[in-house]
């Protein structure tokens, strides 16, 4: 296993995912003689873990049983130990496409933070692109360069120990795309400038107020930016549920006893989707909110030297 | 590596994108070829060589220079009103006439001083506040001064150009659900992933260049040919296409069942699938200017694209479908070669069929105007445990039956339906807010990860599965009734 490559069965050493249910997963490091304890039992890992299939259901000592699955940045994401705020998915969509990444591209990222996009850049540049992430926390630039070793990415990732805003990058004129994620971004743009390849490429900044943003335009104006573009994305998640809503009873039920008159007809009222199985009831199936979503991440201002 | 940046330059053949403002189009760079672009025409022959980003300013005669940097010229003292109290709209305060404007340009003097000159002849313009006065300006250079930046073709630029001008064409995929596709699907190199679409080959476009030419491909295409015209926009290298695979739909239950043999195919002449392929892309058409035509009486009309712009993105598939009819004609004079084709064909067809019978893709998407539910139910036969699909639909309704059948089949954990929203700034000194308009929707997805899928005592292990991820359905009765 690693974060850029899949494999099929278990070993040791492994980083994998325990899938109790519904939004309720860990990661675990898989280890002979090594045990995890969940809410359905413990997992022996020697037993339960090591050889088995990546997907298989695992039985615990309760009787109750969980997934095992194979990890990658979108589950490691979701479970990762935070040292700071992290970036999730919806956006690092959304970051990836715009700095146009694929294989072989050079990024740079600052900061690194708890390393939740930078799984996710590192396995879309791979096997020959390199990701140099800049930290100025010792202590999450070490965290993350052991996490990196865990996950076997390490030769994909360079992490630097620096002030990005007054020491750059550490590297100039080879990357493709520049990522920023840090309070004073625009005083940054200057050495992503440097950092970017000569004849060009993309950059990208994540600011939560707007004040920042201003002040990041500005500062990429300046610095000859051009496609200076700042947009914002939301996720919305549905339920799928089945609904069933109560018929009103408008006093002439006693005529018409056998499906309430709108209805009948309805091609939907053959499908599953949609019946009445109690009397004075109609189901159907919906795609229903969440109560309370996330309303604001972020602003990503995107922009391309050239 | 296969990888790489912008940096190369532009060469004869390329396949490049021309951009304006934020309006794209794709063309493939052939000197002698007039090209139509936002109401201009001019030649590419000047761009060659250029590194590609370069703007270039349409001089008469149709020929690109490349934009010299100019300094703003407006040192002088600027004068701008407060408010708009006194300003009256008479109609009068132009003073160029449309015959004026007209002969300005016809003698060829630049964009640059015909909009100095509109500034100048504007009674009102003075009187404007500073911030008209900035977009009085940008809106008259944005007619009058043609810079063209010729870019190179990306996902980000061609899934932006297609839902602008063809959102059609893609099942009105908008940019930023295709980029939670990729996400969501894990797409990287070294992948075996499985790929069903009817998106003008744009999402396989997309999935190529997040593998970079590591792993392999296998397109599910229905009718008699897949079909890639957005694909090869992408202008891909050679060897990107050595692990690209097709398989047949219509094939795909006797492959399930196995049945299937590439002997019972009947003699597939490449003819045949040609014709095929571009009905298929004529009636696809039809049927969805059909479907549209009650709802979206004018669906295209604030795109701002006139007919021959239309004709002219087509450029590319069209010289391609002619290059291959000139093939074709070879080919019946040619019988041996026809069948050596065919033998070809059939090879290939079992090598897909081969890379499908191992069970092992690493992941499938599917992107496509058919109904999602089927599709997935087959094709998940082909996917590896604890390997994520993605499901694309422009429509929510097909997503929700799909998600009640998969868990009724099992072999599947994380389900999630899910759709976003985009949202575009403006970002001007005291002047920032959201754009005027946002796109109204730009479809649905449907995600997950396979697990080893237990036959036998699967009814047990779904109502498990069920209990254990959905909230009681008494509950949820409860929750959304209107009190």
């Amino acid at each position: 296993m690693s974060f850029v490559e899949y494999g099929d069965t278990i070993k040791d050493g492994d980083t994998a995912i325990v899938f109790l249910g519904h939004e309720s997963m860990f990661p675990v490091k898989v280890q002979h003689g090594s045990v995890t304890q969940t809410k359905y039992g413990v997992i022996r890992h020697s037993t339960d873990l090591i050889g088995k299939k990546y997907g298989s259901k695992v039985t615990c000592s309760k009787g109750g049983w969980v997934f095992i699955l194979h990890p990658t940045p979108e589950l490691w994401t979701m479970n990762l130990p935070h040292r700071t705020q992290i970036l999730y998915s919806t956006d690092i969509s959304i970051i990836t496409m715009m700095l146009e990444l694929k294989p072989g591209s050079i990024v740079c990222e600052s900061g690194t933070g708890s390393a939740s996009l930078s799984h996710a850049l590192i396995r879309t540049v791979a096997p020959t692109g390199h990701l140099y992430t800049v930290e100025f926390h010792q202590q999450r630039a070490e965290k993350a360069r052991e996490e990196f070793r865990e996950h076997g990415v390490e030769h994909l990732v360079t992490v630097t120990n620096q002030d990005v805003c007054k020491n750059g990058f550490g590297v100039s004129s080879i990357a493709d795309a520049v990522f920023l994620d840090i309070p004073s971004p625009w005083e940054a743009i200057g050495h992503a400038k440097s950092a970017l390849k000569a004849e060009g490429g993309r950059i990208c900044s994540f600011s939560p107020c707007i004040e920042q943003v201003q002040r990041t335009c500005l500062a990429l104006e300046e610095s000859g930016f051009t496609e200076i573009n700042t947009l914002e994305i939301l996720l919305r998640v549905y339920n799928v549920r089945t609904v069933s809503l109560q018929i009103p009873d408008l006093g002439k039920a006693a005529e018409d006893n056998s499906s309430p008159g709108f209805d009948s007809g309805s091609p939907s009222h053959q499908g599953s989707s949609c019946a009445n199985l109690q009397p004075g009831t109609v189901q159907f199936k919906s795609g229903v909110p969440l109560r309370e979503v996330v309303g604001h991440t972020g602003y990503l201002t995107f922009a391309t030297k050239s | 590596g296969h990888g790489g940046g912008p940096s190369a330059r532009i060469r004869e053949g390329d396949c490049a994108v021309l951009k304006r403002d934020e309006v794209f189009k794709a063309v493939s760079v052939l000197p002698p070829r007039k090209i139509i672009f936002e109401k201009q025409w001019f030649y590419l022959d000047n761009a060659i060589g250029h590194i590609y980003g370069t703007t270039f300013e349409v001089t008469s005669g149709g020929n690109l220079q490349p934009k010299q940097e100019v300094e703003e010229t407006s040192t002088e003292t600027k004068e701008a009103g407060t408010d708009n109290r006194n300003i009256v709209d008479d109609g009068k305060s132009q003073k160029l006439t449309h015959d004026d404007i007209k002969a300005l340009k016809d003698k060829g003097i630049k964009g640059q001083e015909i909009v100095q000159q509109l500034i100048e002849n504007s009674t009102t313009f003075r009187d404007k506040t500073e911030f008209a006065q900035d977009k009085y300006i940008k809106k008259k250079k944005k007619k009058y001064e043609a810079v063209i930046t010729i870019v190179k073709p990306s996902t980000r630029i061609l899934s932006t150009m297609y839902y602008a001008r063809e959102p059609g064409k893609i099942n009105h995929l908008r940019y930023d659900t295709l980029a939670q596709m990729l996400t969501l699907g894990n797409i990287h190199a070294g992948n075996k992933m499985i790929v069903v679409e009817t998106c003008a080959g744009l999402v396989l476009g997309a999935v190529m260049e997040r593998m970079g030419g590591y792993g392999s491909i296998i397109q599910m295409y229905p009718g008699g040919g897949p079909v890639r015209a957005a694909t090869s926009c992408f202008g891909f290298p050679k060897p990107f296409f050595d692990n690209l695979h097709e398989f047949p739909l219509s094939k795909v239950q006797s492959l399930l069942s196995g049945t299937f043999s590439t002997e019972t195919l009947p003699a597939e002449p490449e003819e045949n699938a040609l014709v095929e392929e571009e009905s298929n892309g004529l009636s696809e058409e039809k049927q969805s200017s059909l479907q549209e035509a009650e709802e979206d009486p004018a669906p295209e009309a604030p795109m701002d694209i006139n007919p021959t712009e239309e004709q002219d993105t087509m450029d590319i598939s069209a010289e391609d479908v002619e290059f291959k009819e000139n093939k074709e004609k070879e080919n019946k004079e040619n019988v041996r070669e026809k069948q050596m084709k065919q033998w070809e064909r059939r090879k290939k067809l079992k090598e897909a069929a081969a890379l499908l019978r191992e069970k092992n893709a690493d992941g499938l998407i599917v992107a496509s105007k058919f109904h999602p539910t089927p599709l997935l139910l087959s094709l998940l036969e082909f996917v590896a445990p604890s390997r994520p699909f993605v499901v694309y639909c422009q429509y929510k309704e097909p997503l929700l039956e799909c998600y009640t059948k998969l868990r009724e089949r099992g072999g599947v954990i994380n389900l999630k339906l899910s759709e976003t929203w985009l949202r575009n700034y403006q970002v001007l000194p005291d002047r920032s807010h959201p754009k005027l308009t946002m796109s109204g929707g730009g479809g649905y997805l449907l995600s997950g990860i396979t697990v080893v899928l237990e036959k036998g005592k699967s009814d047990s292990s779904n109502s498990e599965a069920l209990k254990m991820e959905e909230p009681s359905s008494k509950r949820c009765k409860l929750q959304d009734l209107p009190c």
